[in-house]
């Protein structure tokens, strides 16, 4: 690993304490190096990092709004090979409110169109940054300020949307889930989607202490458990063919997890024990998946 | 050479010989001929461009933001909803001060849902901080693209242009066309080079911040300031283009046109030519076209309408809520406490056509009023 004087992201940003994605985001760039331009959409860790006139991106970095960073990665990307810098690298880095639910149609035409850009979603599980409301990424059960936990509805009523498969969808040949958990991991996906030339697409979670109500000294400590519980699996999906990179041998139960956090508080014993269930049932198949010789690509 | 072509591929041809380095367009009618002329030039080898195939005109701006702010040349063009959906990266991209050219095919606006031309579409970008030139004829559309390039890039404007040209009336008539040498454009508008801070990772930067309040109304003020000072130089461009090809519209800002009578009409675009054939007919009214909207003309019109007794501002978008046009406003506030009679005609909504009787019958009604806003209707006659 790099020395922190070497970090390409420099302190003194505002992102609170134990914030899950500025986590994400340091990892991310001892991965990427400094030959890399990060677009990055509207969100939490765009406002926190770039307030004018300082900025702690030591990489050249671009914002331009909430929904079209893909779009804006593809314009760069184009400008670039045409100037002749085919070598430097383009992430697309997004939240998941500017990922997979406003910014989705840049998404997923940037990806059809197959440009070399490597589309990275912070996955914090809400819209943080206008005070945790509810997204496509939003797991069920938990209370957001637009799904909150009332008398009659009890938190969100769906389950998180599948962005990873849908990027398998569009025929990329590399797609793969991390958390800042397992930062050697997700270095190493970061490195090797880099590595392949056309578009890929990487989902990385992490935890928001604020957003979540869990304790900012324990963010790793969630996002691990998130993983050992199957709430979250860590895969990569290569040429369609998936392989998980975490293979517990029994899941743990998901009860500690989600009485840690407030956005779970309420939720009933039979609440838990459908997630569980939800949760055991995507692990198997999951490993079903693995273990069997389908290439989702050749479904396309 | 002189050529016989379709307004719209007059266009994609300057657009070819400004040689920008990647577009990114989605088609949308009056202006789809552009995307598609410039796909077929470079499917023929003739353009070595990139061509995005966006999925929608928010990608469409969207991706010219990005190529502009990575240090190289962006074009797209759209009409009406498409410019509309735009909307939000059209405001980032002027607030950002990045130099894109993009040719505005005027099409009405939804709903009810029209395809045909009036100037509503552009008029909804007003204070958006782009330059705004609109074109009376195909031949002006052509060179003003290859004049925009110029404008945008220039150290002391670096903001995007729109370059407005009505649809089916300029966009789908063919006509003959001069279009330029490559060799003289290149001479005119030398290969690109960003005048301004660019995507780099030996020169990392960090574009499109976060301001507080304090910095953010600074730069708003640096960007009312930029577009105003930019004036001068649509005008330079516009007189070194006139030098160097022999093509002028006006002074680059205004055209006058026979207009030292007592009574002129004030208007923009292709309507202007039917307009200066009633002028020619009747001998008693003179035009005041306005070409560079914004920055709007404030001292060239004051100039150009001093000592007028009555002026028809004919135009051709409606401000909502205040029962008359948009321009109609502007030009009574910079004549504000002159002694001079405005009228408004609100005319071509929806594409309806705008014949020269209806010119001569308003100036008739109108000459005499004050304060007078109607509405056309579509009759020939009326
Ligand atoms: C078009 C538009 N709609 C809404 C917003 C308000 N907004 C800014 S950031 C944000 C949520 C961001 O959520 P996410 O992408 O998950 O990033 P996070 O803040 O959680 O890091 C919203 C709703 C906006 N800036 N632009
Ligand atoms: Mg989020």
């Amino acid at each position: 690993m790099n020395e922190p004087e070497n970090e390409l992201l420099a302190p003194g940003h505002r992102t609170c304490a134990g914030c899950g994605p500025a986590i994400a985001i340091r990892q991310m760039l001892r991965a990427t190096g400094k030959n890399v331009v990060i677009c990055e959409a509207t969100g939490c860790m765009e406002v926190t990092s770039t307030a004018y006139p300082e900025t702690s991106w030591k990489v050249p970095w671009i914002h331009v709004l909430f929904e079209n960073v893909s779009s804006v990665a593809s314009g760069v990307k184009e400008a670039l090979i045409k100037q002749g810098k085919d070598d430097v690298k383009v992430i697309a880095l997004a939240g998941d409110g500017g990922m997979v639910d406003i910014g989705f149609r840049a998404l997923s035409g940037a990806m059809e169109r197959g440009h070399d850009v490597l589309f990275l979603c912070y996955d914090n599980e809400a819209y943080m940054n206008t005070g945790v409301q509810r997204s496509g990424a939003t797991p069920f059960g938990a209370a957001t300020t637009t799904s909150p936990a009332g008398t009659e509805i009890a938190g969100k009523q769906e389950w998180k949307k599948n962005v990873p498969f849908i990027a398998v969808a569009h025929g990329l040949k590399y797609v793969a889930t991390a958390s800042i958990a397992y930062p050697e991991d997700f270095q190493a996906k970061i490195k090797k989607a880099l590595s392949i030339k056309g578009p890929k697409y990487l989902h990385v979670h992490c935890p928001c202490p604020v957003g979540w109500g869990c304790d900012g000294a324990k963010t790793i400590k969630y996002a691990k458990a998130a993983v050992e519980t199957g709430l979250w699996a860590l895969y990569e999906i290569e040429e369609g063919k998936l392989k998980l990179n975490t293979k517990p041998s029994e899941l743990k139960p998901a009860e500690e997890y989600l009485r840690g956090q407030r956005r779970f508080k309420h939720l009933k014993e039979e609440d838990i024990k459908k997630i569980e269930k939800h949760a055991k049932q995507r692990f198997d198949h999951l490993l079903e998946l693995e273990n069997s010789e389908i290439s989702l690509l050749k479904v396309l | 050479m002189s050529e016989v072509m379709e307004g719209s591929h007059g266009v994609a041809h300057a657009v070819k010989l400004c040689k920008p380095d990647v577009l990114a367009m989605y088609p949308i009618t009056p202006s789809t001929h552009i995307p598609e002329g410039l796909a077929q030039l470079i499917a023929d080898g003739k353009m070595d461009t990139k061509f995005i195939t966006v999925e929608s005109e928010f990608s469409a701006m969207s991706a010219c933001v990005g190529v502009s702010a990575a240090g190289s040349r962006a074009f797209t063009a759209t009409s009406s909803q498409g410019l509309l959906l735009m909307t939000e990266v059209v405001y980032a991209a002027a607030g950002m001060r990045l130099p894109i050219v993009t040719v505005i095919v005027n099409r009405t606006i939804s709903a009810p849902i029209n395809i045909w031309n009036d100037h509503q579409d552009t008029f909804a970008e007003r204070d958006s901080g782009w330059l705004q030139i609109y074109c009376e004829t195909n031949q002006e559309a052509l060179d003003t693209t290859i004049q925009a390039y110029k404008i945008a890039e220039d150290a002391g404007v670096l903001l995007p242009v729109f370059v407005c040209m009505d649809g089916f009336v300029l966009s789908h008539t063919y006509e003959p066309l001069e279009v330029p040498e490559q060799n003289e454009v290149d001479a005119f508008l030398p290969p690109y080079t960003p005048k301004h801070a660019f995507l780099d990772p030996n020169k990392p930067i960090t574009q499109g911040p976060f301001a507080y309040p304090k910095p953010y109304a600074a730069m708003r003020k640096e960007l009312s300031d930029a577009i105003m000072n930019s004036k001068t130089v649509v005008k330079k461009v516009h007189n070194e283009f006139a030098e160097k090809f022999g093509r002028a519209y006006g002074d680059g800002i205004i055209e006058e046109y026979k207009s030292d009578k007592p009574t002129v009409i004030v208007a923009m675009g292709s309507v202007c030519g039917t307009i200066k054939e009633v002028v020619d007919e009747r001998d008693d009214i003179g035009l005041v076209r306005i070409r560079c909207y914004r920055p709007f003309p404030k001292e060239e019109l004051v100039k150009a309408l001093e000592g007028k007794e009555n002026i028809i501002v004919f135009e051709k978008d409606v401000a909502l809520g205040m029962a008359s046009g948009a321009l109609y406003h502007e030009i009574k506030s910079i004549l504000a406490g002159k002694n001079v009679r405005i009228n408004n005609v609100v005319g071509g909504l929806g594409g309806i056509d705008t014949t020269k009787k209806n010119i001569s019958n308003f100036v008739d009604r109108m000459k005499d009023q004050n304060d007078k806003i109607e509405f056309l209707r579509g009759d020939p006659n009326e």
